[in-house]
């Protein structure tokens, strides 16, 4: 009896192989986008946690020596008078395809070695006696191993992200810099004895960045956010899709119990059934969304590490969390959906059920209450933001969004009836009626589409607002046309008095790090010049504020004056005994931490010994060329010393477009969804739109007529939502700017609003509604007039 | 993090002594790879031989010393300089195939504290010196003209000590004239002590800085061929009787049985080598340590010399914790004799 | 002058049409004449084919083979869209499931063919609304209403654009007794004042008799 069952349940697949592979699809659609944004996620994440100790490194205190490289009797004498320390030592090595950054640790001290942790086949003498091994991610390896002359290189997918990693001796060797130390780090507390009597002229730099950790939630958190969307979008089809499936056999399955066979049965048959199309389509799923994210990785990686200066790999590993998880996704929508079918299965009345359903009423009150939900939702979402903080920023957000999404249908269903009545045709009167009428069916895909759009709109503007306020800032921060590093402060001064003649200016930047208001931060010192006068940029000043700094006054960046809540006029403590005090305040993007300006001499009253290694040069831009020619010829300066301006607003203003076209390729996926969920609900609503569409029809609609009505009233709904969606999306592009990116960053940026992209959405919205509505309209011109006219047959 | 950094190390120098073990038993030899072996009849030169042997794969420079403060209370110190060779010889710079490891502890009745400190041979940042004599690792140190008259120092994150050691009698020589068999199998190693230091000196606690004064053990032991392949750990004794005898007992445990050695040390410094079988070793308590079951109590006989005495432990919870993670801590002795010493358990 | 019966007012003819259902012949070589404001019923047995000769009559469906002209027209030479126009402006339709638009209140219903057909005439189907008792329901949702209510509904809604042509399919089959003559009382009433023409489908003798003309469909030929 089973087998005949499920054979007569399985051949409607059969004989409906378009509705078998939408199915498939959409479950499988769901999959992928929900597994591509986790398996972008889990890479990321598995990047930060084996990438962790260089983050531990830069959170580890650095020793130092202005004056040049530190000698390997002066690390042993350092290690012997107690100073816990472990040497470092960097530099670039030459391959076919550019240089690779290569570091040397000792590791038998190094503590980061845990990287090194679940190397297999890692004999100790391999890697401390010679040749010894270089050790780099799976890509960089194979990258190396085409190299000749180098040693052998372990490839380890916990290696440190982007660079060589070996035994400090093996380095030494490479570079051919036997006996030099680039830096120490400090590994346990601090000695009694002063480092000035250990170690001569070096200085001892605290973390610059003990906030990093920071940065990297909000960007988790912002995938967070976007696979949630991802996953909440693709239930939505799932469910949809698991419904149609419901809907198309209720006749074989009324047929099915009338001919005799148990509902449990009936029951654990369309489980199984469910269990298995959600297994296939999720594994389509999952490849799919492995070369979704593998396409993506590439620009994620190049983005991250342009705004955050975090490395990922960009290449892909298949992770256990995300299949699993994909595969979760796919059983769980699928057997959610399934429940409520089975629910509504058991209702089946044995003889069929006459006349419309009576849902109109009790969908209205359903709506209320989602509505009155929805409002709550939103409202506590909104009040969360009075604990202020990241969380709550995103509590908001998510609390807006659903919300909204909850009051859809209500709103949706208060706008065309209100259309509705004042229609004059009286086929108007019907479309706009009908599209009311068909909300509950409808609603869940609008919802999804509404996020869809909202998302859009929000993390777009949020982009090209940042993008437009950073182009513009990056054109007055970065006024100088060259920016030079030299080795050491003598060469800086010959470099200096080489350059006097030969430009306009040159600006010496000289920093030390220090705390301020307690806080750790960074703070320059600049001469008196029109570059700074004329270009920097401030938002909020004193009178002369330029001449202020002269005077001793600070100028602090916008991030120091949110955290500590401080503002011109107000005086900030830096080191003990030098407070000075607010003159200006300045928006300084893509820094995370407290930063600070004052008058070069103040600085070097307050530390006379900072190094003086970098500079800005001021000049006609048609001479840059041949003054950084001529830069490389007379002096001995690392490859990365020199830096065109225009350099580096090209590879900032390239991170944006990575950055777009990331959100741009996951907002068109995430529209196509959820276009796909409107489909799937026309497909489920089908067989009870006959009965609404024949009577017209009999009364003198062709059906070609009534199929063009069912787009438009598809691209209606849309383009309704896409109105509702518009609001909720600058509602969420300002939660983003003003409230998300003051916590995570430390900086307000202000909105902008780009109305051609809302014309451009609203064109894809009606797309996705059109092309959603575009198979019932074909089906519906083709429809045999028969099949219209059971509508009306005495025992239908 | 320290946790999967010993991971690391543990592994590597696991895999190292299995390497060795896996050689001793194929008896391919190690000169295949360049190590030295120990020989009977070696003629030790001093002060040469206090300096370190690269040629070999290990050695050790092994302090340890029963301490007791103006109340009587009792403190055991453990001072341990370990070479390990990757290759064998010495070379100068970072490439240097030699490996120290430092452990130092201080146990009280109540706790217990260590800390362990890797470093390369090759750069200066440890080794050993024969004249004047110094070992070293960072800035732990045992300095002196000659090991007869040193100074000891070392700290950890909780604890440090800097104590003066003087020799009070002549070094003694294991086994046979210094060779000690190891095994049944011939596996041996070069081992001499300087069981006669009487201590004074500092050891500062969390609970304060404390004088004490007492007597200290060292052992000097090198080799190429640590254990043999069936061996699983071992029970190493060091008793200091309160008549001025002293006595080193071992046991090397293995699955064909185990492999018993001692020393008897009369109080003018003349020694017996006592053959393998005549000692008993039984334990007789064991204590939860560290999730595994150490025996802190124990019989210990040796019928040719009348001796039947209980060893126990000052603190049973005397875990090193470090990349060879052991058992090693002060005992106390009763019974026929009574005394006081150092007892070291691997293995378990 | 609209009751008489000669040939000189015919407004609906079938020739020889025939139609089968899967591949069961209904009925074969039907001709039949209905003149103007004529009412006829036709009555037969269940799945005789008596909806199917209505939905031919109705350009609904198509038959395998013969000739169906309304006043003149042949469907043969309309399409899809000319059947449809064909049906807007001249007939009208009532089905024993009434059909309502669900989305639609009863006053939208009642005036949508007219509507439809761009020949709304107020006065006309305010009379038709008043005399089908339905004034005090114009503004609620047609499933509030009792089947009784919901037919007469579908009556005005197809005589409110005083068509041609009046096709019922068993309007009172899903009606009690009381009901069922007062619905039909209120269709051959109003189908007289608006001079539309009445084809009935009906398996009751009591209502075939209350129409002018009588027709029945047994073993596919109609007598």
């Amino acid at each position: 009896m089973t087998r005949t069952a499920a054979h007569a349940l399985l051949s409607h697949w059969v004989h409906r192989p378009v509705q078998f592979i939408t199915l498939v699809l959409g479950l499988a659609l769901a999959t992928a986008l929900w597994s591509a944004v986790q398996a972008i996620n889990a890479e990321a994440r598995a990047s930060y946690a084996s990438a962790a100790n260089l983050l531990e490194n830069a959170a580890r205190p650095v020793i130092q020596r202005p004056s040049g490289p530190i000698t390997l009797e002066e690390y042993v004498t350092l290690r012997r008078s107690g100073w816990p320390v472990t040497p470092l030592l960097e530099g670039r090595l030459p391959t076919p395809n550019g240089r690779v950054q290569i570091l040397g640790v000792d590791l038998l001290s190094w503590p980061d070695v845990v990287i090194l942790g679940d190397a297999p086949d890692v004999a100790p003498e391999d890697l401390l006696t010679p040749p010894g091994r270089l050790i780099a991610r799976p890509a960089l390896a194979k990258r190396l191993e085409a190299i000749p002359d180098l040693p052998t290189v372990i490839a380890l997918d916990t290696a440190p992200a982007g660079l060589v990693l070996a035994d400090i001796g093996l380095v030494e060797r490479l570079l051919n810099r036997t006996g030099q130390i680039d830096r120490l780090e400090l590994i346990d507390s601090l000695p009694q004895t002063d480092l000035q009597t250990a170690l001569p002229g070096a200085t001892l730099t605290y973390p610059e960045t003990p906030d990093t950790a920071r940065l990297t939630d909000s960007f988790h958190l912002n995938l967070t956010a976007f696979g949630l969307l991802a996953f909440a979008v693709g239930l939505f089809v799932i469910h949809g899709v698991s419904g149609l499936a419901f809907e198309e056999r209720r006749g074989t399955f009324r047929t099915l119990r009338a001919l005799g066979l148990p509902l449990p049965v009936l029951t654990h048959l369309i489980l199984a059934e469910l269990v298995v199309l959600a297994l296939i389509a999720g594994l389509l799923g999952i490849a799919l969304g492995y070369v979704l994210a593998t396409a993506l990785l590439p620009d994620v990686s190049a983005s991250l590490r342009g705004l955050y200066g975090a490395q990922v790999d960009a290449t892909l590993t298949l992770r256990w969390p995300w299949v699993l998880g994909g595969m979760g996704m796919a059983l769980l929508g699928a057997l959610t959906a399934g429940a409520q079918g089975l629910l509504r299965l058991r209702r089946v009345p044995l003889l069929a059920a006459t006349g419309p359903d009576r849902w109109a009423s009790a969908a209205a009150r359903q709506f209320s209450i989602m509505a009155l939900g929805g409002a709550l939702l939103a409202i506590s979402g909104l009040a969360a933001l009075g604990f202020g903080g990241l969380i709550a920023g995103f509590a908001a957000i998510s609390g807006l969004l659903l919300g909204a999404a909850l009051a859809l249908p209500a709103l949706l269903r208060l706008i065309l009836t209100r259309i509705a009545r004042r229609a004059r045709g009286p086929v108007s009167q019907w479309v706009w009626s009908d599209m009311s009428a068909q909300l509950p069916g409808l609603s869940l895909a609008l919802m999804a589409l509404l996020l869809a759009l909202a998302t859009n709109i929000g993390v777009g503007t949020m982009v090209s607002s940042f993008r437009l306020t950073f182009t513009g800032w990056l054109d007055q921060r970065l006024a100088a046309e060259v920016y030079l590093r030299a080795r050491s402060d003598e060469q800086a001064e010959e470099i200096a008095a080489w350059l006097t003649p030969r430009t306009d200016a040159v600006l010496p930047i000289r920093f030390v790090d220090t705390q301020l208001n307690g806080r750790p931060g960074r703070v320059y010192g600049i001469i008196d010049h029109a570059t700074y006068h004329d270009n920097w940029p401030l938002i909020a000043a004193g009178e002369t504020p330029w001449q202020a700094l002269q005077n001793g006054a600070i100028l602090v960046n916008e991030q120091l004056a949110r955290q500590v809540g401080l503002w011109v006029g107000d005086p900030v403590a830096l080191s003990p005994g030098w407070q000075a005090e607010i003159a200006g305040i300045y928006s300084d993007y893509g820094n995370p931490h407290p930063q600070a300006i004052v008058g070069m001499s103040t600085l070097l009253h307050h530390h006379p010994n900072i190094p003086n290694r970098q500079m800005g040069l001021r000049l006609d831009r048609a001479d840059v060329p041949t003054l950084v020619t001529d830069l490389r010829a007379t002096f001995d300066l690392p490859v990365d010393a020199v830096t065109d301006q225009r350099q580096i607003k090209a590879a900032s203003l390239q991170v944006f477009e990575r950055t777009f076209l990331v959100t741009g390729a996951l907002n068109v996926l995430t529209l196509g969804v959820a276009g796909f969920a409107i489909l799937t609900s026309l497909l489920t609503l089908w067989s009870a739109r006959l009965p609404q569409l024949a009577p017209v029809w009999a009364m003198g609609l062709s059906r070609r007529d009534l199929a063009r009505l069912e787009v438009l009233r598809s691209c209606g709904l849309a383009a309704l939502t896409a109105l509702v969606a518009l609001p909720l999306g600058l509602a969420l592009a300002w939660l983003l700017l003003a409230v998300v990116n003051v916590e995570a960053f430390g900086w307000r940026l202000p909105m902008f609003l780009f109305p051609l992209d809302w014309l451009r959405l609203m064109a894809l919205a009606l797309l996705a509604g059109a092309l959603a509505a575009l198979i019932p309209a074909r089906r519906l011109t083709r429809l045999a007039p028969a099949t219209l006219l059971k509508v009306f047959s005495h025992d239908r | 993090m320290t946790v999967s950094r010993r991971a690391f190390v543990l592994a590597s120098l696991a895999a190292m002594t299995q390497r060795a073990q896996a050689q001793g038993y194929a008896g391919l030899g190690s000169e295949a790879e360049g190590f030295a072996l120990p020989t009977p009849g070696y003629r030790f030169d001093f002060p040469a031989d206090h300096g370190p042997h690269p040629m070999f794969r290990i050695e050790w420079w092994y302090l340890t010393a029963n301490l007791r403060d103006s109340e009587g209370r009792d403190f055991g110190l453990q001072w341990t300089l370990f070479r390990s060779a990757l290759q064998p010889g010495e070379t100068v710079g970072w490439h240097s195939p030699q490996v120290w490891m430092g452990h130092a502890a201080v146990t009280t009745p109540e706790s217990h504290h260590f800390a362990e400190k890797y470093a390369r041979g090759g750069i200066g940042q440890a080794g050993v010196t024969a004249t004047p004599f110094a070992a070293w690792i960072d800035q732990w140190q045992m300095a002196g003209a000659d090991p007869s008259e040193v100074r000891l120092q070392a700290d950890g994150t909780d604890f440090a000590y800097d104590v003066r050691l003087k020799a009070e009698g002549p070094l003694v020589f294991h086994g046979q004239d210094g060779y000690s068999v190891k095994s049944a199998d011939g596996q041996a190693s070069y081992y001499y002590s300087q069981p006669h230091y009487a201590v004074t000196g500092r050891l500062d606690l969390p609970t304060g800085a404390l004088d004490v004064t007492g007597r200290a053990w060292m052992d000097r032991e090198w080799s190429s061929q640590p254990l043999a392949p069936d061996q699983s750990g071992w029970d190493w004794f060091s008793l200091v009787f309160d008549d001025g005898v002293r006595l080193m007992a071992f046991r090397l445990r293995g699955g064909r049985g185990d492999f018993t050695s001692a020393t008897w040390i009369d109080t003018d410094g003349v020694t017996t080598a006592i053959p393998d079988g005549r000692l008993t070793l039984t334990p007789r308590d064991v204590t939860q340590v560290a999730g595994r079951e150490v025996p802190t109590t124990w019989d210990l006989t040796l019928a040719e010399r009348d001796l039947s005495v209980t060893v126990q432990a000052i603190n049973p919870q005397s875990w090193m914790g470090t990349s060879f993670a052991y058992w090693e801590g002060p005992v106390a002795v009763t019974g026929s004799r009574t005394g006081r010493g150092y007892l070291e358990m691997t293995g378990y | 002058m609209r009751f008489d019966c000669n040939g000189s007012d015919m407004l609906l003819e079938l020739q020889s049409v025939s139609k089968s259902f899967d591949a069961r012949p209904l009925f074969t070589d039907v001709s039949l004449q209905l003149d103007g404001g004529e009412t006829v019923a036709l009555t037969g047995e269940s799945g005789s084919g008596k909806s199917t000769l209505l939905h031919l009559m109705g350009a609904l469906d198509d038959p395998d083979s013969g000739d169906i002209r309304l006043g003149g027209t042949q469907y043969a030479t309309l399409n899809d869209r000319g059947r449809a126009d064909l049906r807007r402006t001249r007939i009208g339709l009532v089905f024993q499931q009434f059909n309502l638009i669900g989305s639609l209140n009863v006053a939208a219903n009642l005036t949508f063919q007219a509507r439809l057909a761009g020949r709304e005439d107020q006065d006309w189907t305010g009379h038709v609304t008043a005399r089908l008792g339905l004034n005090d329901v114009l503004t609620q949702s047609t499933e509030t209403l009792s089947g009784g209510q919901q037919q007469r509904v579908a009556i005005g809604r197809a005589l409110a654009a005083r068509p041609d042509l009046l096709l019922a399919d068993e309007p009172t089959g899903n009606l009690d007794e009381a009901n069922s003559d007062r619905v039909l009382d209120l269709m051959l009433d109003l189908v007289q004042e608006s001079g539309t023409a009445l084809f009935l489908v009906t398996h009751s003798e009591g209502v075939a008799a209350r129409l002018s003309r009588r027709l029945h469909l047994s073993q596919g030929r109609v007598s």
